[in-house]
């Protein structure tokens, strides 16, 4: 896997999960997004969701029930929500 | 003399006992602070994400957006006090009280007037006794600030902001609290918190150019639940720098109350010894002359 994406989901009082992914689904205000590494960048409001990455190790599922925000430059992800927990 | 070195004695106890008493809340503290700092730090990926994301939006697009547009002609502001709830801690709390006085009267000059918000039982305190009005409290939480509380003051004074000034409502929002600059120092500051001056955090490069957003929704809307965040977040920053603030000034006050109280056994150690010297000689002195009274009868 050549083009992965550096995933940071931070919540208010900690650093949920960090590390590479080869791609982020998450709920925004308008719908589902997905992205892939070489997206353009966005900033992206959050809803209440799953915040779904794929990386290497498996699958990781982050919950939120506030919502939050993403935002997405030159392939790293940082999505920060306030009330984020790992379900899986 | 003998009274006097009964006394001299109670007073090395009394120091003794609070010596113990300022040690163990020198430890206390020195092992909060280490808690305290490492929140600080675990808070820190929230603030920089969030703060990024805000100056992106406002670098990237010309937004008025209400909550960073600067009224004109400013009557009233709101100042939000972070004191500690408990004492002993040295100047910690009336340093950040005169500075927000000191505040008061520059807003005082420009002619508008000050509604109070005030986070720690210090503070309440200190209003009480001067009988001057406050919009709100918080009390009971300054040493383990919960984030929970800080979006309920930052929702206060949102929502002040948000009414016009003639509603009641206020055109600026200032913070005053101390800022943990290292174990030794904690310094007492005061910043405007609305209207909103995004600024970049110290560490990272000023210069850097933001590349273009694409935003979901539209940007404004991504503004508009942004920058609450952003304000919670500043407050939430506010109370852990406080606390680890107050916890290194607390221990630095009973670090110099050990010291103290040290002097003080040490010179009452010596004013006793002395009384005790004194009284032995007395007696001494009393023994040889009674006994030269009764040789001289002896020998009538």
């Amino acid at each position: 896997m050549a083009n992965q994406i550096t995933v940071n989901v931070v919540s208010a009082e900690k650093e949920i999960w960090s590390g590479k992914a080869d791609m982020l689904v998450a709920k925004t205000a308008v719908g589902e997004i997905g992205l892939l590494a070489g997206h353009e960048p966005m900033l992206a409001v959050l809803v209440a969701g799953e915040i779904r990455i794929s990386s290497a190790s498996g699958k990781v599922v982050a919950k939120t029930e506030e919502g939050g925000f993403l935002s997405m430059e030159s392939d790293v992800v940082t999505v920060v929500v306030r009330d984020a927990q790992l379900v899986s | 003399m003998g009274a006097q070195l009964r006394v001299y004695r109670q007073r090395i106890k009394s120091a003794t006992t609070t010596k113990k008493i300022t040690r163990a809340m020198e430890l206390i503290s020195a092992s909060r602070i280490q808690k305290a700092q490492q929140r600080v730090a675990a808070s820190n990926p929230f603030a920089r994400a969030v703060t990024r994301a805000v100056s992106a939006v406002s670098s990237h697009a010309d937004i008025d957006h209400p909550l960073t547009t600067q009224a004109e002609n400013p009557i009233r502001s709101a100042v939000v006090i972070f004191t500690s709830d408990r004492g002993l801690a040295g100047a910690f709390s009336s340093s950040v009280l005169k500075e927000s006085e000191q505040l008061t009267k520059t807003l005082m000059d420009q002619g508008q007037e000050v509604v109070y918000y005030l986070v720690g039982r210090k503070a309440v305190g200190y209003f009480k006794f001067r009988q001057r009005e406050s919009v709100r409290q918080w009390q009971g939480s300054t040493d383990q600030p919960q984030f929970e509380t800080a979006r309920e003051v930052a929702a206060a004074v949102l929502e002040q902001f948000k009414q016009s000034s003639e509603d009641g409502g206020v055109d600026e929002i200032y913070l005053v609290g101390n800022k943990f600059v290292s174990m030794m120092v904690q310094e007492p500051y005061s910043t405007r918190l609305l209207p909103l001056e995004v600024v970049e955090a110290d560490e990272e490069d000023n210069n850097e150019v933001f590349p273009l957003f694409e935003f979901e929704p539209e940007p404004e809307a991504v503004l508009d639940s942004l920058l609450p965040v952003y304000i919670e977040n500043i407050v939430y920053n506010t109370m852990l720098q406080s606390a680890a603030a107050e916890h290194a000034a607390r221990q630095k006050a009973m670090k110099s109350a050990t010291d103290n109280a040290d002097k003080l056994i040490l010179n009452y150690t010596r004013l006793a010894n002395q009384a005790r010297q004194a009284e032995i000689t007395q007696q001494i002195s009393e023994i040889v002359g009674g006994a030269d009274a009764l040789s001289t009868v002896s020998e009538d």
